[in-house]
């Protein structure tokens, strides 16, 4: 065991765990932040998508292929980390929350891909919101080359990606109309 | 008074969607119960055989692991789909590789791995078969030895799940006409064409969690299963059977799924019971996700398929007489082969007029994991077939396709070659010149060909024309027998409840918004119960594009009945404001108690399917399409690319712009991946290839621009108009896009997936059988042109 150091969506947090276990299983066990998605386990999907910021600047990292020693004293933002505040109602089964409920504010990404039907089944949706996220931060006004190499690393098997096109495209000028 | 505001056609906000842009939406995998275990599947090694011996290493601690072999099992040992041959677990026999044999949990999940490693299985094995070919050869060979199904008693005959004969006619005359149109056709056309299996690819695997609750002396009671699935009540069935109790005592939820596709359609009741049985013999709750490899290697793909047409032409390109023979390759148990082969041999004569034809299909059982449910459920197949050969029909006779296809087109008033007749409207060939146009096919035709001369990258553009039924094949609706609620809350809330599943298609959206058209009530009043079977009923499966028409239909009749109980009741005006009706549902509770509206599916009155003879109306309504596909084809690197796709669809009234963009879209690509990208490579009925590193999808810098059209033309059968759209565009991207590739280089090529090895091959033996890599070909003149 070893103990490691992050900050996880702005909140310093000390962990004790394996050296080499994943640091997808460590957001999602030992931080129960399960918005980040396991689809492959091998760093073809992208749905355990994460930005990772070691000190260079955020990186859109895969989760599943990071050994928790790596990740120690880097910053990293998952999905959870986006939106402003977040609650959910309660509901009767503690095991499913109401989440049609959801009172939060989104993030003007996730609002887009709400919008512009850039979710379906939403599994690849936090991994490909993430990488939306670090498209815009290099490419303020991107083109369709670039969000179509942007988000090549993040397989989404429900949209045929062209209402994630319009999503990121609705995101980009709303991006470049506040700044 | 306020005008209602129609809902139907707008795009509000999808249901379940902040939860899901948030990632607070909760996955079968980001649940966890207490004292909670971990399961994991052993499976056999062996394509064919019989377990000889089971050895536990003793190196492991058994003890601390729950052990679950077919002895176990309380009730059948059984998956029950159509029939009961597909065991739940093995007991001796072992039919395909991957097999269950045994199944095992533990506390921890990191100490499954090394136990499964510690588990050796000896066999006595025994040959297999493996493709349609060898399935067949066995049965003719008359050797006993590859006789994988022995047919009769467990339906169909040897090797063969099911049979069909589809005649557009009485038998006999048609079989007379067929003879006497081949006698005198000008052109008898021949071709054959095949497709291979395809993966779902869902990106979230299948998983599940159950639960096993025992009364006081410690008889099992009941059975809870939570899972990412599309139909809860196929896995009640299922455990009904392997825990031998009855409905109400086995409890089935559907939890957040991360896409299905048809491959959480009939897998979940294999993957439930397992999970329900370690369950049961450990005492705990078992979690059973499968990781990546082990969903591809051991669960259901699309069935691969061999379409053979022999076609009387006329000279002046009427079809006057066709044979169509379906194959498919069904896999070592029968599951849903039987209705998939269905749906293949109904939509086998496509959109057109048949004045004789014969569709002969058949379901082989080879020795490779059960094929089973994948969008489109066999029309892909057999519609690849039917529209490679109406350009291969045009070309042989000398017309064009578009021409060929415009005089054989369906149109309102004729009947299908199920003796069907259509009696809403149907306009193929204004939708041929609509798509036609929206893709600026003629334009590109002459550009490309001219291009094409002296550009080592030869493009070309390709159609499709097809349609797709809509809801179960024949009788299938009426023995589903669905049944709708919808609940007035006190507080003036409708809720709808049905066992129809959210996965990303929309159904929670659509049938909202179904229901606050009807009542006139805000989108955002409506609610949705969670798919749990101890509190919704039974609407149907999420399946067969049948939700937005067949349960989307109930909830509007059972909104309907609603307001007219308001309306005798509590004396709700019309129209009403939605404070109106909050007073009214208030009253009525107050009054009455709970308002419910209870809703079951009755056949509109027209529609009649005779089983027996395998005809009548196979559906109530279809969905007709053209779709026009641009090809680049690189004769440097032999790779085809989609570069530009457009979609004409007519499905009803759109109900949902957004969403219905999205699933044609969605369904597209996934068509483009079926006909250039997603090859399993197998061998001795494994699939060798079982990894997102090596089976490929289409990602996003892949896929062309893909431009969706919709002509909307109200159906009198779907709500508001609406018919079923999920399924469609599956059907039309391969065969046009192998069209326009026939188009780029002048060659025919009648085999999906198509890769650049396989052009590749094509192309080098075209011109003598050896590849100079210094060399291009110039595809005009068939010689090689020196880099």
């Amino acid at each position: 065991m070893t103990q490691i150091q992050l900050t996880i969506n702005e909140k310093s947090q000390t962990l004790t765990v394996p050296p080499t276990k994943r640091l997808l299983d460590v957001l999602r066990e030992d931080l129960a932040l399960t918005g980040t998605k396991e689809g492959c386990g091998e760093g073809e999907c992208g749905a355990c998508a994460v930005l990772l910021d070691s000190g260079q600047g955020p990186e859109l990292v895969n989760s599943c292929l990071i050994p928790a020693l790596q990740a120690n004293n880097t910053a990293i933002t998952t999905i959870e980390g986006l939106a402003v505040t977040q609650s959910a109602e309660a509901s009767d089964d503690p095991l499913i929350p109401n989440t049609y409920s959801l009172t939060t504010a989104l993030h003007p990404i996730q609002k887009c891909f709400l919008e512009k039907g850039g979710a379906q089944c939403g599994i690849c949706t936090p991994g490909m919101i993430l990488a939306t996220h670090h498209l815009l931060d290099n490419y303020p006004n991107p083109t369709m080359a670039q969000i179509q190499e942007g988000l090549a690393g993040n397989l989404c098997r429900c949209t045929g990606y062209m209402r994630i096109f319009e999503s990121v495209q609705q995101a980009a000028k709303l991006h470049t109309q506040n700044s | 008074m306020a005008q209602h505001m129609s809902i139907l056609g707008a795009s509000p906000i999808r249901k379940e969607g902040r939860a899901k842009v948030l990632g607070a939406a909760k996955y079968i995998d980001d649940l966890s119960l207490p004292g909670m275990w971990h399961g994991v599947t052993v499976r056999s090694s062996i394509a064919r055989g019989r377990i000889r011996s089971i050895t536990f290493d003793p190196s492991i601690d058994w003890s601390q692991y729950t052990i679950v072999r077919a002895a176990d099992i309380p009730g059948e040992n059984t998956i029950v789909h159509l029939t009961k041959d597909h065991p739940c677990l093995a007991a001796e026999a072992i039919n395909h590789p991957f097999e269950p044999i045994l199944l095992l949990a533990h506390p921890d999940k990191a100490a499954l791995l090394a136990a499964v490693a510690a588990i050796h299985i000896d066999y006595d094995e025994l040959p297999g078969v493996f493709t349609i070919e060898e399935s067949e050869a066995a049965v003719t060979s008359g050797s006993t030895e590859k006789i994988i199904w022995p047919g009769s008693d467990a339906g169909g005959t040897a090797n063969c799940f099911k049979q069909y004969l589809m005649y557009t006619g009485d038998a006999e005359e048609t079989e007379a006409g067929l003879a006497a149109a081949f006698a005198q056709a000008d052109f008898i056309v021949e071709g054959e064409y095949s497709t291979g299996a395809q993966e779902q690819l869902y990106i979230e695997p299948n998983g599940v969690i159950a639960e096993c609750f025992r009364d006081t002396d410690g008889n099992i009671e009941s059975v809870c299963v939570r899972g990412s699935m599309q139909c809860p009540y196929y896995l009640v069935h299922a455990l009904t059977l392997v825990f031998n109790l009855p409905q109400e005592k086995c409890r089935v939820i559907q939890v957040e799924t991360g896409g299905a596709f048809g491959g959480k359609e009939d897998f979940p009741s294999v993957i439930g019971s397992h999970a329900a049985l370690l369950a049961m013999k450990s005492g705990h709750p078992v979690k059973i996700i499968y990781d990546r490899a082990e969903d591809m290697a051991a669960t259901t793909k699309r069935h691969p398929s061999r379409i053979r047409h022999r076609t009387a032409v006329s000279k002046d390109g009427k079809l006057l007489a066709g044979e169509i023979e379906v194959a498919i390759d069904g896999g070592a148990y029968a599951t849903l082969s039987p209705v998939v082969l269905s749906r293949a041999t109904i939509h086998a004569p496509g959109p057109y007029k048949w004045p004789h034809l014969r569709v002969r299909a058949k379901a082989m059982a080879t020795n490779v994991p059960p094929h089973g449910a994948f969008r489109g459920f066999g029309a892909p197949q057999s519609l690849f077939g039917l529209e490679r050969h109406m350009d291969k029909i045009a070309h042989t006779i000398g017309l064009t396709p578009e021409e060929l296809r415009r005089r054989n087109f369906l149109a309102t008033g004729d009947k299908t070659a199920t003796g069907q007749p259509l009696i809403e409207h149907v306009d193929m060939q204004h939708l041929l010149t609509r798509g036609l146009a929206e893709s600026n096919y003629h334009a590109k035709l002459a550009r490309f060909a001219e291009e094409n001369k002296t550009s080592p990258i030869k493009r070309g553009v390709g159609f499709a024309t097809f349609m797709h039924g809509t809801g179960f094949t024949g009788s299938g609706e009426r023995r589903l027998d669905s049944l709708v609620h919808l609940d007035i809350t006190p507080q003036g809330r409708p809720n709808i409840l049905v066992s129809s599943t959210e996965f990303g298609q929309g159904t929670n959206t659509i049938l909202c918004q179904v229901a606050a058209e009807t009542l006139q009530l805000p989108y955002e009043d409506i609610l949705i119960e969670r798919p749990d079977t101890s509190i919704v009923p039974n609407s149907g499966p999420t399946v067969a594009s049948r939700t937005a028409m067949i349960v989307g239909k109930l909830v509007e009749r059972a909104s309907l009945q609603i307001l007219d109980t308001l309306r005798k009741s509590e004396g709700l005006p019309t129209p009403h404001t939605r404070e109106d009706f909050i007073t009214a549902a208030h009253c009525y509770h107050l009054k009455h108690g709970a308002l419910r509206a209870s809703v079951r599916y009755e056949p509109p009155a027209p529609i009649f399917w005779d089983d027996e003879k395998y005809r009548g109306d196979a559906y109530p309504g279809y969905a007709w399409a053209v779709y026009v596909a641009e090809v680049a084809v690189d004769t440097r690197t032999y790779m085809a690319t989609c570069t530009r796709f457009d979609a004409l669809q007519e499905v009803g009234r759109v109900m949902h712009p957004v969403l219905a963009k999205g699933q044609i879209e969605g369904g597209v690509a996934q068509g483009i991946g079926y006909a250039l990208y997603e090859k399993c490579v197998w061998q001795n009925g494994r699939m060798m290839n079982n990894q997102m590193t090596n089976y490929i999808m289409p990602t996003s810098a892949d896929l062309p621009d893909i431009h969706v059209h919709f002509e909307e033309v109200p159906s009198i059968h779907g709500p508001g108009g609406a018919k079923g759209i999920g399924e469609l565009p599956m059907d039309g991207p391969a065969p046009a896009i192998l069209n326009a590739i026939e188009n780029a280089l002048g060659i025919a090529f009648n085999t999906i997936p198509l890769l650049p090895e396989d052009i590749f091959e094509r192309l080098t033996s075209i011109n003598g059988g050896t590849e100079d890599l210094d060399s291009t070909i110039d595809l005009d003149t068939q010689t090689e042109v020196p880099a």
